[in-house]
């Protein structure tokens, strides 16, 4: 008899065989269902939570949801708001979502925000005489490249000098925002800015436009697009594949002759380059320069969107306008019920507190297990 | 009450550096004593920042309301035990993502700390008495310096009394093997699940001890803005001390100094650059990580289990 | 395309009632916006109890919303504001909402007046229904510099500030001028923590200037209360800001410089009740306003001040009162020996060159 596989190469052949079986497989409706129920449940959970906070604090939970519905979803023109805080989620999302894929969590996506903006305005400054598609290109590039390279130095440290990717991308946010702020109020600064110190203006007619007559700019299809084409590399291309062996088993990826470093250093710098967008998006569609208002924390609400969207291109978008949706909604808490501006944070922090904890209950409930084999 | 003193010139910045380092660093002593505790049992909980704010808050709001700050404390630690029941329960149950739990529970202290303080930002609460070791000194600011908060000797205390833990006693060792090595500890009988329950409760009830040092000694107010992201910070100083209770405190010191630079430099004139000074304790960690990691050998200390899903 | 796609959004959810709260035929609707907590201690709370105080008048209604940071979501704030709260007039506080915010959603709707705290209205550059209203503080600031002038035993005065920016350098020239006209002895050590609101680094720094015989302690940062409570522990003296603090510091505290924005919120409420408008140019685009016009005031006097320090506030007060004060005069040098005024020259307070200031006046020591 031969001596049976060991278990590196069982591990890729499973690999293998699992791909093609899920291309020929019909279509199981029950993973799908539990996929939608769990999360939603979830959400119903949080927000009976968040009802009883709110009868603790004698405001009507009835009215309290239905003024959050009417914020978020309720109307186009609310629907709009939420858009445009989905956005730069999307985005830095990504930061997250796909080195989560190789087996790193990188939180570095606030750091990357802030240096593709601060590069953005820089590149779009030095090109502002030109028409504005190019401008915007050009400024596209930089936010890029300047997001991308800050988070390929958190990988070079990583896979060159073992140091964690969590705490060293974590110190590069601070040591991002500390630099935003030395070159805003120094080497970039405009002096007609005045109060508020910022750089030099991108010219008005070179920023980047809202769609058609709506309140939402044009960063949302950056946004939409940018998670689509993420989805596609890691589900549909050699490279995906070859990311998410990585971060299966690294060490069978390893044998298998994967070079791990190199595409670990190609995701990192796209991961960064995502969140970069993100800032120049700040910079081009909202602000026209670079301040500190770069630094509003869509890095750090990425973050959590990627962990509750499992680190998938599609499912990032529809939680990103959720948790847009959450955050458009803060404002009417405070001036019709007169809760104070720290209430969407307890109902987000309620929320997720509740996403998180249903992710332990998949494969728990029996209707969602297939039946027979 | 007059403290019209001479100027001390470049004294003034060493002895602002290093008063700082003691009261600037107990925060982070204590926080990053009680994210050691959780991450020797494998666990790693990013939400002590929340717990920081909850503290901070607590303290404040039962000192003020029953006059005495040790009450202060006392609510400081219940809060952040609190708090860390929820985590604990969080993360006990499977395929629930350690880092993302501790975001949410982030946002959700923060959340508690700012809703429920909003009452306390005005009144003034009873402060924690310092612990006045400079009576030796002519110097008004030798003796302003050497004021130490009770807090920071309570820290002292817990370092060693966790370095003599994890060494010496059954249940330290206990501790160290759920998170080097679960399956063995399992096999062996300890229960691993409430080993790590009860070093993640003690961790952030130490947590939010660390935030009543914020709001009851140094700067000694109740506002939103009080915490500089001690408790995100806690984390990297763990990694920085190896794991090790007291190196914990060297670290702790260290950052706390840093905290000063840049406005002990200012008093004395160099005022380029604050940004950048200000930055300083974030290079200087991941400086001495760059210089101290290597792909070679896994972290030296680093819990076994911790990262991984076991 | 997205005619289908808008049909679709509002097919799926219920449409939303256009003003969830109807306004009165003769009420005015104001809306407030703050980027801090309304209960900071320091320059929202002002703010919201300006905007309290205007409330009193039963023909008000105020909205507020606080924490909107100085990106899309104010925009979105003042949208909403617009369309569900019915306001006819909004007042963002903060510097930063102006350039691009309040600029884009003031060419939006034309007929809702904006009114901005401490901006630069241009005409012709700007939309005809944005305006702005600042206090000048610095009045008030100059005279606790007077008053800190005569109580310093050491002639070192302390400043806490946040940024280098026009409005706080401004102040700390107003602080030294004020304490220099009456001891010429008299240094400011100026501390810039980089934010408006550090907690830590305003202790550290309070500490680190008293350590440096410092006896005399102000600041503009959002919060006052950690400087204050600092300088009190340690036994010296203190200038308050943006509110009175003298619970805080009831030894140390000499005086303060005090918004009054009741006086400026109640003064547009009735022009816009009695019709005025931006647009028609009824109400003036810039409005600014010190000690006499109401718009700032001074603390009461603490226990430490004497008597001596008194007389020449209250000199300087009336001096303010009747028009003949002027801060800025030549010859006037900078902290690096540059001349800034010349003899015989001077800046009335109303000189829009005094909003774009950069520098530091001789006695201040620092650098912006």
């Amino acid at each position: 008899m031969s001596p049976p596989p060991d278990s590196n190469t069982v591990a890729v052949a499973a690999a293998i065989a699992s791909q093609g079986a899920a291309a020929r497989a019909p279509f199981r409706w029950r993973p799908a269902a539990e996929a939608i129920v769990i999360p939603v449940g979830a959400v119903m959970a949080g927000c009976v939570l968040f009802g009883f906070f709110c009868l603790f604090q004698e405001k009507n939970p009835i009215a309290v949801f239905a003024a959050i519905y009417k914020a978020a979803f309720g109307s186009w023109y609310s629907f709009q708001n939420t858009l445009v805080r989905a956005a730069p989620l999307m985005l830095t999302a990504l930061c997250t979502a796909l080195p989560a894929r190789l087996g790193l969590v990188v939180i570095g996506n606030e750091g990357a925000l802030v240096v593709g903006g601060l590069a953005a305005t820089a590149a779009g400054l030095a090109v502002q005489a030109a028409p504005m598609p190019v401008v915007i290109g050009v400024m596209l590039a930089g936010g890029m490249i300047g997001g991308g390279l800050w988070i390929t130095i958190v990988g070079l440290l990583y896979y060159k000098r073992g140091v964690n990717e969590t705490i060293s991308s974590l110190l590069m946010n601070y040591i991002a925002i500390a630099l935003m702020n030395h070159l805003v109020n120094g080497l970039m600064r405009d002096p007609s800015s005045l109060n508020k110190p910022s750089s030099y203006p991108i010219p008005d007619d070179k920023m980047l436009p809202t769609i058609g007559n709506t309140n939402v700019h044009y960063g949302l299809f950056f946004g939409i697009i940018a998670c689509l084409i993420a989805w596609v590399l890691m589900e549909h291309t050699t490279f995906g594949f070859k990311v998410r062996m990585i971060g299966g088993n690294i060490r069978a990826a390893r044998m298998a002759g994967l070079a791990v470093t190199r595409l670990g250093l190609i995701t990192c710098f796209l991961a960064g380059a995502a969140a970069g967008i993100a800032g120049m998006v700040e910079v081009a569609a909202v602000h026209g320069r670079a301040n500190e208002s770069l630094a509003a924390g869509y890095g750090y609400a990425g973050i959590l969107v990627a962990f509750v969207a499992r680190h998938r291109g599609l499912p990032i978008i529809l939680v990103a306008t959720f948790l847009g949706g959450i955050l458009a909604s803060g404002g009417i808490l405070q001036r019709e019920f007169k809760l104070p501006d720290a209430t969407i944070l307890l109902f987000q922090g309620m929320v997720f507190v509740a996403i998180l904890y249903s992710d332990s209950l998949y494969g728990r409930f029996k209707f969602f297990k297939e039946q027979g084999a | 009450m007059n403290d019209h003193s001479g100027s001390i010139g470049w004294w003034g910045v060493v002895i602002g550096v290093l008063a700082a380092s003691v009261r600037g660093g107990t925060p982070f002593l204590l926080v990053s004593l009680g994210e050691c505790l959780t991450e020797k049992s494998g666990k790693i909980n990013l939400g002590l920042e929340g717990v920081l704010l909850m503290g901070a808050m607590s303290a404040y709001a039962f000192s003020y309301k029953s006059g005495s700050p040790w009450v202060g404390v006392g609510a400081a630690a219940v809060a952040g035990a609190a708090l860390g029941c929820i985590h604990a329960f969080l993360v006990s149950r499977p395929k629930v993502n350690d880092i993302a739990a501790g975001i949410a529970m982030l946002i959700f202290g923060s959340g508690c700390a700012f809703y429920f303080g909003k009452p306390f930002i005005q009144p003034t609460a009873p402060q924690l008495p310092a612990i006045a070791l400079g009576g030796w000194s002519n110097l008004p600011q030798v003796s302003a310096a050497l004021r130490i908060s009770p807090l920071f000797f309570f820290g002292v205390a817990v370092a060693f009394a966790m370095r003599w833990f994890f060494g010496s006693t059954r249940w330290g060792m206990h501790v160290r093997a759920v998170g080097d090595a679960p399956a063995a500890a399992r096999a062996v009988g300890i229960s691993v699940k409430r080993t790590r329950v009860l070093c993640i409760v003690c961790g952030s009830a130490l947590g939010g001890i660390g935030g009543a040092h914020l709001s009851l000694f140094y700067p000694g107010a109740w506002t939103e803005a009080i915490s500089s992201g001690q408790g995100l910070m806690a984390v990297a100083l763990v990694i920085f001390a190896r794991w090790n209770p007291v190196q914990c405190l060297w670290a702790s010191l260290l950052f706390g100094g840093a905290q000063a630079i840049g406005p002990s430099l200012q008093a004395v004139g160099i005022s380029n650059g604050y940004y950048l000074w200000n930055a300083s304790p974030y290079v200087l960690t991941l400086l001495v990580m760059v210089l101290t990691c290597s792909t070679k050998r896994t972290l030296v200390g680093a819990p076994g289990a911790l990262g991984t899903a076991s | 395309m997205k005619r289908t796609f808008q049909s679709l959004v509002t097919g799926l959810a219920f449409t939303a009632v256009s003003a969830s709260q109807a306004v009165a035929a003769d009420q005015v609707a104001m809306g407030f916006i703050y980027v801090g907590p309304k209960d900071d201690y320091g320059y929202n709370q002002a703010h919201s109890e300006g905007c309290a105080g205007v409330q009193k008048l039963p023909w008000v209604k105020a909205v507020e919303e606080a924490s909107v940071p100085e990106t899309t979501a104010v925009q979105e704030t003042m949208r909403n504001m617009i369309n569900q709260d019915g306001v006819q007039v909004l007042f963002p506080t903060s510097f930063g909402y102006f350039d691009p915010h309040i600029l884009k959603v003031a060419k939006q709707y034309p007929n809702v007046q904006f009114f901005h705290c401490g901006g630069l209205y241009t005409e012709g550059k700007h939309p005809a229904n944005v305006g702005s209203y600042f206090g000048y503080i610095d009045e008030a600031v100059y005279i606790s510099g007077i008053v800190a002038g005569h109580t310093t035993k050491t002639s070192k005065l302390g400043f806490i500030a946040a940024k280098p920016i026009p409005q706080v350098l401004r102040n700390i020239n107003a602080f030294a001028l004020g304490a220099r006209s009456v001891n010429p002895k008299a240094t400011v050590q100026v501390i810039f923590t980089g934010d408006w609101s550090m907690p830590v680094k305003e202790a550290e720094a309070a500490t680190s200037l008293i350590n440096q015989g410092v006896d005399v302690l102000t600041c503009h940062v959002d919060s006052p209360k950690v400087i204050l409570e600092t300088a009190e522990r340690r036994g010296i003296y203190v200038c308050g800001y943006h509110a009175n603090g003298s619970k805080l510091a009831p030894k140390g505290y000499l005086t303060g410089a005090e918004w009054n924005w009741t006086k400026v919120y109640t003064d547009y409420a009735q022009m816009v009740k009695d019709g005025k408008t931006l647009a028609k140019g009824t109400i003036p685009h810039l409005i600014r306003g010190g000690i006499k016009e109401g718009f700032v005031k001074c603390s009461d006097y603490g226990p430490a001040v004497g008597g001596d320090a008194k007389k020449d506030a209250e000199a300087a007060k009336a001096k303010f009162m009747d028009g003949s004060m002027v801060i800025f005069k030549g010859p006037l040098k900078d902290n690096t020996g540059k001349e800034i005024l010349p003899a015989g020259k001077e800046y009335k307070q109303q000189d829009i060159e005094l909003e774009k200031m950069g520098w530091l006046v001789e006695g201040v020591i620092g650098s912006t």
